[in-house]
């Protein structure tokens, strides 16, 4: 089983990060929320491991800024 | 004609206990005679054990609520003699149909797996489910089996003596006192015994309405289960649409919470919701409507020293996944062998304790499977609603997400892993299906099915493998049944009970669930796992 990769691992990380912000550009907060939604599914299912799936939560979790 | 929930089956008549100078003891009274009470005293008379139900009512149920049985408990009916006629009457189905708003997203064949004697599932009403139980307890009646149905009889008040419990009964003749050695209590979600012992009832009440209508219609809708999310007719709701036996179809609309329920169950508030769903052309008969909230609850044990709870009583779920009749069927299954041994003086009463820890982890599993149904079809925030949304949306185009899709995942029996009866696994190779714990899978045999000629009883079922044809130890008579792989050209016996073994023997309890298996027989651990599975080590 992979544990969850939480070290720099995207090539072109400004491309990445253009084509999430290009992908929500126009769209309502409902839509975004939506659109979010549904690739987090997509990635999720991509990813196929609930392990590295819960550590990825975790990791999102406590991320949150202090305070 | 007067419906079959109309006509009383069961009326009261007086009986000699109610005349007795000091209170008749029975052996067990049930109270309930719903599906699961009438199952319970069919059991035990088949063992010749003395059952008397008493039912504050007369008749069948009322409506069809529960009307989708599951393959197990087809199974057990078999055992209990009256599985042929459900599955005549009942209607089989395979295809479901999933729309979301105004579009179907995709449908599923449940493709049910080959070599069963029974279907993955039949639709049909309670009553007529309650009818053939009724039938088949009047039936051993006849033949002069100790069951006794006492309509009219509504349970007062429970004292526990110990060693039995006195029950004060109400009937329209006045009151009569009756003991009985045991009291199992089949008396529904509601139970009164649960309520008289002051039990509680811990679990969660979700917060909906449920609209629930039996129609009568002549309509060309095919045999499927139709599900809809957020349908035009109901927005921001689900509906459902089942079709049962006789031209009757079962409808579920969702209403939300904060809704006047008389006012919703009036017939010209339900007629249209129902034109707006079927079409305008259709012409229906409105046969029963009812309303029902649901709660996922249990009790923290469902044996109270003589006092037994099973079904509904003992445990609640919401009604997907058709997880309460049919885990229901499955308490008694699992509690009226054991208590025939304990009745009999072959096993320790501590025997019993075992029913608890196996029917516990079977509520909870069924508790956990219908929470997460109820709360995918009825999202509890935004951020919930969204997820379900989007999962709807990706199923359309994308098949990844069709398992996500949670519309109520149908009744499966569960596998008693880690049950102190079981004796641990000792056969290399062996399907993980058929582990100590699990429940028997059918297969097909030359001249029938594997679970017909596994019967009621401890058996030692050997798969290529030699063994003695029988085994007496510590009371319990266990005969052989003897197969080889090569019985069933199809494979099956060989996949379900082999897997990667040359040789397997199985001992199989009487409510069809492995206690042990091993690939070659071994006459100690044999005679040690009939003691473990009996409570008798």
């Amino acid at each position: 089983m992979a544990d969850l990769n939480l070290k720099p691992n995207l090539a072109q990380a400004d491309d990445v990060y253009a084509d999430l912000l290009a992908a929500h550009e126009g769209l309502s907060k409902e839509d975004s929320d939506a659109l979010n939604a549904r690739l987090i599914l997509i990635l999720a299912n991509h990813i196929g491991d609930r392990a590295v799936l819960r550590a990825a939560l975790d990791a999102a979790k406590s991320a949150r800024p202090a305070g | 004609m007067n419906k079959i929930f109309e006509i009383p089956l069961y009326p009261y008549t007086r009986s000699p206990d109610q005349d007795a100078q000091t209170p008749v003891r029975r052996k067990v009274v049930v109270v309930g005679a719903g599906p699961i009470g009438l199952a319970a005293a069919i059991d035990l008379a088949q063992q010749g054990i003395e059952a008397i139900v008493l039912d504050d009512n007369d008749k069948v149920s009322f409506g069809s609520r529960a009307i989708c049985f599951a393959k197990r408990p087809l199974e057990i009916l078999d055992r209990l003699g009256c599985g042929q006629e459900m599955v005549d009457k009942g209607v089989v189905w395979n295809l479901g149909k999933v729309f979301f708003g105004d579009r179907k997203v995709y449908e599923f064949n449940l493709l049910p797996e080959e070599g069963h004697r029974r279907p993955a599932f039949i639709n049909l009403q309670q009553y007529y489910f309650e009818e053939y139980l009724v039938k088949r307890a009047r039936a051993l009646e006849a033949e002069g089996a100790p069951i006794e149905l006492r309509g009219q009889n509504k349970v007062l008040d429970v004292t526990d003596k110990g060693d039995h419990t006195v029950l004060r009964i109400s009937t329209p003749d006045g009151d009569y006192t009756l003991e009985a050695d045991w009291l199992i209590a089949c008396d529904g979600a509601g139970s009164p015994i649960r309520a008289m012992m002051g039990l509680d009832f811990v679990g969660r009440v979700f917060e909906d309405n449920f609209l629930i209508a039996d129609v009568v219609m002549d309509a060309d809708f095919p045999t499927e289960r139709w599900f809809w999310f957020d349908p035009p007719f109901n927005k921001g709701q689900s509906a459902l649409l089942h079709k049962q036996p006789d031209g009757v179809w079962r409808i579920d609309l969702q209403l939300g919470w904060d809704i006047d329920k008389e006012k919703e169950k009036k017939p010209e508030n339900v007629i249209p919701r129902l034109r707006a769903m079927l079409g305008e052309d259709v012409t229906f008969d409105l046969e029963w409507v009812s309303i029902y909230t649901f709660q996922c609850r249990r009790m923290e044990k469902f044996r109270h020293n003589r006092v037994i709870f099973a079904g509904d009583s003992a445990h609640q779920v919401s009604p997907f996944g058709a997880r309460g009749a049919n885990s229901g069927l499955q308490d008694t299954d699992n509690l009226m062998w054991k208590l025939g041994l304990v009745i009999g003086g072959t096993a320790p009463e501590t025997l019993l304790d075992s029913y608890d820890t196996e029917r516990i982890h079977g509520a909870d599993e069924n508790i956990l499977n219908s929470s997460r149904s109820t709360d995918f079809i009825t999202p509890k925030s935004e951020t919930s609603r969204i997820f379900r949304d989007a999962v709807l949306d990706l199923s359309e185009q994308y098949e990844f997400a069709r398992p996500l899709v949670n519309s109520g995942r149908l009744s499966v029996p569960c596998t008693y892993d880690g049950s102190p009866l079981n004796t641990p696994d000792a056969l290399p190779g062996g399907p993980a299906r058929t582990r100590p714990g699990a429940p028997c899978p059918d297969a097909p045999l030359d001249n029938g099915y594997l679970l017909g000629d596994l019967g009621c009883r401890f058996t030692l079922l050997t798969v290529d493998a030699d063994a003695p044809d029988t085994i007496d130890e510590a009371g319990i008579t266990v005969p052989r049944l003897a197969l080889s792989a090569a019985d069933d050209a199809t494979g099956a016996l060989a996949a379900r009970y082999l897997g990667d073994a040359k040789s397997a023997i199985y001992l199989v309890r009487p409510d069809q669930h492995v206690a042990a298996r091993w690939d070659t027989y071994d006459e100690t651990a044999t005679r040690a796992a009939i003691r473990r599975a009996t409570g008798q080590e």
